[in-house]
């Protein structure tokens, strides 16, 4: 179980320093660093629990506007009305170009959902009448996990054998009790066990949160390291009433109001919040940075490469490969990458196709506004060109844009060639006979996703090429390992295709240059003329 | 007429010109480095040794447009179109023939006329040029959200700020050939060492300099 042990290591650091560390079998002394309440004190949570569901019941006797709170979250209804474009999005509606869709595919998909037991995208979890997770963000023995196919579920007594957790991990019987007494603030492991995990695999989506983040050394992540601030998920992405900021479908991509007075910003997430709005020393040369903060996200320079710490990231995603067997007429896989700790990881996959990982990358740059416009499964494509599922916005001009690092996942993916749209499929699903993961039939799989999203199709399918760009924010490194200047202000530097700007050193050979070289050269030519003459003729004029 | 030597050279003025000298080949080293055509200097030491260079620079200047006002010494680069054609035709022509340099330094004018000219060019064209220029582009953070289309100004006078240092470059190499015009090189360089030039006297100024002036003459 060695994400368990991991867990617990990362726990037993983060508790270590209040002497809060839990024995094994025991509920910890005191839940929650300097708490006015230990919760195993609670006559209420005293008693053995026999489902989730039971655990919350238990938490809402007491707090009792919790569930409403979370069931208005984005991490309960999975759902969001984007301000700016008016699209729906979130889990429930969007297309993406790893795992695709979650419609048809829910108890697999929504084992990461804050509640239990949502098992239908075309019903809100309020219809389907599921609780609200507590102990997913708040248990903070270590104890809790959620079984990997169970709508939210978390593993019980009796396990069956094989049954995997949300991370991979080979599941163990939870002790709901245990769990219960021990609830805190959320540390990085509660929001980790999804977060981390985006995409079916550590660092698969994301590319700056991956399980290293868990414990990482100051390089990797200067804030979270415990060698650094030590700072866990939620010191940042500060909540009002369980609603979290830091949006990723609707991002502050420019902040220049700054922290505020003194707690007052609960709304956001930016690095300005904290740090300002002109964040650099008042030196020469920090004067001289903070003047490129109306260009630049401070995530540009100061994340200079994603995927850092040993933990790859899926850059490009081939599903069209998927369904290969081997030669002993199994589903065929391949682990032919070795990331930098040592582990493998699959380079192909006949549930689905081709991988290639990478680490230690540097972004794309893209100017961004904060919108993200996706490729929803009504919209048409031109499957000629490369579709991408959500389109990065922003103009030099507009003043609320700024220069932003982002991953950009390579995708091929299907769609409706009847319709030209993109296509849901059925993945997930062990008894039926159309999930492709167990059948490998992509007519069948895509039909019967297309049917759980309730979305028309043709009959016909193909595979498209796709992008999906997600900003980096996360592991950013100390300040000395910075991008250096010349890594932009160069000819072929990292601003290379940025317009919009004018940067000194990117294009040595402009107008100016050539005609400025052209004139010294000019100079120098006549001086070598007039030399040449005087050594000619023997003659040096008397010019005192 | 005597030839003397007379210090026309003050100390300050030898000051000014030598720092001068050494703060633009600083400028022109790190700003070829900020331009991309000199990889001998990182891009971020050579910017902050620009805007130090060039803000000492700009201060060296403000002393020296003080000095030239207050001991007058501006009067030497007044143009004059007395003797520039014949000093034109010299550099041109008549030094392939081996003829004497046409003009004669006096104590109150050090400068022939076509130096004069150029002088005054650099003082009024292209040091403004490249100073105006310079204290837009440092200073873009101050008036880009006031101005319209500023990435655009900021590229257009960037480019000017480029332009400009090339033509100080271009002065610069004619400055130093024509040292080596007429005598040594050595000869031409020692007066703004030591400030003693050797210069056409009249009697009358000679025995002004030796009783009114006796240290400014050798």
């Amino acid at each position: 179980m060695p994400t368990r042990v991991l867990t617990a290591v990362a726990v037993s650091l983060l508790l270590g320093a209040s002497g809060a560390l839990s024995q094994e079998g025991s509920a910890p002394v005191i839940s929650g660093e300097g708490s006015t309440a230990d919760h195993s004190k609670f006559k209420i949570l005293q008693k053995e629990f026999t489902s989730g569901p039971e655990v919350t019941e238990a938490c809402v006797s007491c707090h009792t506007e919790a569930d409403d709170q979370v069931m208005h979250s984005i991490h309960f209804t999975w759902e969001f009305e984007h301000p700016g474009t008016g699209q729906l999005l979130g889990k429930r509606n969007v297309i993406n170009a790893f795992c695709g869709n979650v419609a048809g595919n829910e108890p697999r998909c929504t084992s990461c959902h804050a509640g239990y037991g949502w098992d239908d995208m075309s019903q809100t979890p309020q219809q389907e009448a599921v609780t609200p997770d507590c102990l997913v963000c708040h248990d903070r023995s270590g104890e809790y996990t959620k079984t990997a196919t169970g709508a939210g579920m978390p593993p019980l007594d009796p396990v069956k054998p094989g049954t995997k957790t949300i991370t991979g991990a080979e599941a163990w019987p939870v002790d709901l009790s245990k769990a219960a007494q021990s609830v805190g603030m959320p540390g990085r492991e509660n929001c980790g066990q999804c977060h981390f995990y985006g995409g079916g695999g550590d660092n698969v989506k994301h590319g700056d949160l991956s399980s290293v983040l868990f414990n990482p050394s100051r390089d990797v992540d200067v804030h979270m390291s415990p060698e650094g601030a030590n700072m866990v998920c939620s010191d940042c992405h500060v909540s009002d009433q369980h609603s979290w900021a830091g949006s990723r479908y609707d991002v502050m991509a420019a902040d220049t109001k700054g922290p505020g007075m003194p707690h007052e910003r609960r709304d956001v997430a930016t690095c300005q919040s904290c740090h300002g709005t002109a964040p650099h020393p008042a030196t020469l040369k920090g004067v001289k940075l903070n003047d490129h903060t109306d260009k630049l996200a401070c995530q540009t320079c100061h994340i200079p490469e994603f995927a850092r710490g040993g933990v790859a990231t899926k850059m490009e995603w081939d599903w069209s490969t998927a369904g290969k067997m081997g030669e002993d007429g199994k589903p065929l896989s391949v682990e032919d990458y070795t990331q930098g700790d040592g582990k493998h990881r699959h380079t192909y996959l006949a549930t689905k196709g081709d991988f290639v990982w990478e680490e230690n990358v540097a972004p794309i740059y893209e100017w961004f506004n904060g919108q993200v416009e996706y490729t929803l499964g009504d919209e048409t494509i031109d499957p000629s060109k490369v579709v991408e599922v959500n389109r990065i916005t922003g103009d030099p001009g507009d003043g609320g844009s700024r220069i932003w690092p982002f991953k950009r996942l390579d995708g091929r993916q299907a769609y409706d060639a009847g319709l030209n749209r993109l296509a849901y499929s059925h993945v997930w699903g062990p008894t039926t006979d159309s999930a492709f993961w167990t059948n490998f039939d992509w007519s069948k799989a895509i039909e019967a996703g297309m049917k759980a999203a309730g979305a028309e199709y043709s009959g016909e399918y193909g595979f498209v090429d796709t992008h999906m760009s997600w900003p980096i924010t996360h592991m950013v490194a100390p300040a000395e390992e910075a991008l250096d200047c010349a890594e932009c202000h160069a000819a072929d530097g990292r601003m290379a295709g940025i317009d919009g700007v004018y940067m000194p050193g990117r294009a040595p050979f402009s107008m100016a240059g050539v005609l400025g070289l052209a004139l010294v050269a000019a100079t120098a030519l006549a001086l070598g003329i007039h030399a040449l003459g005087r050594i000619f003729t023997g003659k040096n004029g008397d010019a005192s | 007429m005597t030839e003397r030597f007379v210090k026309i050279y003050p100390r300050f003025e030898r000051f000014w010109h030598w720092t001068q000298m050494a703060l633009i080949f600083v400028l022109m080293f790190t700003g070829l480095a900020v331009t991309g055509l000199n990889g001998l200097m990182p891009f971020g030491p050579a910017v902050m040794l620009h805007i130090v260079a060039a803000l000492a620079l700009i201060v060296l200047w403000v002393f020296a447009i003080f000095w030239h006002i207050t001991t007058g010494t501006w009067v030497h680069y007044v143009p004059t179109t007395k003797g520039l054609f014949k000093v034109a035709r010299f550099y041109a022509w008549g030094i392939f023939k081996g003829e004497k340099h046409p003009y004669r330094k006096a104590y109150w004018r050090k400068h022939n006329p076509l130096q004069a000219l150029t002088y005054l060019a650099l003082k009024l064209v292209l040091f403004p040029a490249i100073w105006v220029t310079g204290v837009i582009y440092l200073t873009y953070n101050f008036w880009d959200s006031s101005v319209p289309n500023a990435t655009l100004w900021l590229t257009i006078v960037a480019n000017l700020h480029l332009l400009a240092g090339f033509a100080i470059a271009a002065f610069v190499l004619a400055h130093v050939y024509l040292l080596t015009v007429g005598g040594s090189f050595r000869a031409h360089v020692r007066p703004m060492v030591t400030g003693f030039d050797k210069v056409d006297l009249t009697p009358e100024e000679e025995s002004y300099l030796e009783q009114d002036e006796p240290v400014r003459i050798r």
